[in-house]
């Protein structure tokens, strides 16, 4: 992949016929919605998820989103690419929801992850070849869930959106509502922070190491 | 030039993308080659981005789709409801009008030749309902449906248009129209 680059879900066929079903849906043909984002409603609901960390609220928020779309469909220009678009309302709705759980809330969450500095990787076991069957495992999808939700959010969302769902550094930074330069310097950490959960287990005797909680929600 | 351990670690996401000056990534590589810890680093986090960047991470909950699909019609009937009443008579003129119409299609596409002769040509699928074909194909499909055939000839039509020319309902992602006689 060229730097900056994303892999788009749809074939350039595929995006014109998008574009059409869109103007249809603009004009009126909500009964189509669903077939418009039917390819993407994985991705809606990672991004909740990536944010919220419960499966349930996760569900809800990517349901609220989708019909927001819907609602404000009229609103879209094709001029930015419409996962984009669809991914900036799930983002914005996780996090509208966080917030006012937040605000229930005696203390408010701080991450306090230093983002300017430097990081510094604490482990160094060696993790060379992982084989892709491992992920047939729902152990090893669970640990790396674990793995994924013990950062702070603001890595958890640039790696879920960067790394898991392929977008573009600009895409990414555009949902986000940050800089490119910001989502690099997030990515980053997010990766060494990930391997640094993961190299001991996985590159070694698996899971010895690990040590969440019992009982918690893999994201 | 010559790196150290800490300049490594700070290019190593720049370094896997490929957006890196090719004299910073000569002195990445020459540092990696003599450093163990920093080979480490790098072989993990390469593992990290390979493994979370697989599709089988995007997992949903099981009935996930279905409940957004029943969600997003709940929606529609209850817009649909609250706006019964402004539009009843200039939906009623619409339905004479596409009546007639319908009757006139109707005689034309009675009897569409299949373009597979062994193909369920499926009962109640939506006439309206978008679905997308290849043009050298014989089956129709939902979109994102992994089955269809030559990406790049795909055409997007409703399902009437589909069946007037023959494709019969793909036998996964249509299956619920496929109940046998």
């Amino acid at each position: 992949m060229t730097p900056g680059e994303g892999t788009s879900l749809t074939h350039p066929a595929e995006q014109l016929d998008e574009e059409m079903l869109i103007r249809r849906i603009q004009d009126g043909g909500h009964d189509l919605f669903y077939t418009l984002i039917q390819p993407y409603e994985r991705r809606v609901y990672a991004a909740a998820l990536a944010i919220l960390r419960n499966e349930a609220d996760a569900e809800d928020a990517a349901q609220e989103a989708v019909l927001k779309a819907l609602k404000y469909i009229r609103q879209f220009r094709s001029e930015s690419r419409f996962s984009t678009w669809l991914i900036q309302i799930t983002v914005n709705e996780a996090r509208m929801r966080i917030r006012k759980h937040n605000a229930r809330m005696t203390e408010p969450i701080v991450d306090h992850q230093d983002e300017e500095g430097n990081y510094i990787p604490r482990d160094f076991a060696d993790w060379r070849d992982i084989p892709s069957e491992t992920l047939e495992r729902k152990e090893v999808r669970l640990q790396l869930g674990k793995a994924l939700a013990s950062l702070g959010e603001k890595y958890r969302e640039v790696f879920v959106l960067r790394d898991m769902q392929h977008l573009s550094i600009e895409e990414t930074a555009k949902a986000l509502g940050i800089s490119s330069g910001s989502v690099k310097t997030r990515l980053l950490r997010a990766r060494l922070m990930l391997r640094d959960l993961l190299a001991p287990g996985l590159g070694g005797g698996w899971g010895s190491k690990l040590s969440f909680e019992k009982g918690t929600k893999p994201w | 030039m010559v790196v150290n351990c800490e300049q490594v670690w700070r290019e190593i996401s720049n370094y896997l993308e490929g957006d890196i000056e090719p004299n910073l990534r000569i002195a990445v590589d020459e540092h990696i080659r003599g450093c163990q810890r920093c080979a480490a680093v790098l072989d993990g986090t390469r593992n990290v981005v390979q493994l979370y960047g697989d599709e089988r991470m995007l997992e949903v909950p099981l009935g996930f789709s279905r409940r957004l699909e029943n969600r997003l019609g709940e929606n529609r009937q209850h817009s649909t409801r609250r706006g019964f009443l402004g539009w009843m008579v200039a939906a009623a003129a619409a339905v004479l009008v596409a009546g007639v119409v319908e009757v006139g299609r109707a005689s034309i596409s009675s009897r569409p030749d299949l373009r597979s002769q062994q193909a369920n040509p499926g009962t109640g699928v939506p006439p309206e309902m978008v679905v997308v074909i290849s043009t050298d194909g014989k089956l129709f499909h939902r979109r994102g449906c992994p089955f269809i055939h030559d990406r790049a000839h795909v055409q997007t039509l409703t399902a009437r248009e589909a069946m007037h020319e023959g494709y019969t309902p793909c036998v996964r992602c249509m299956k619920e129209y496929l109940v046998k006689s």
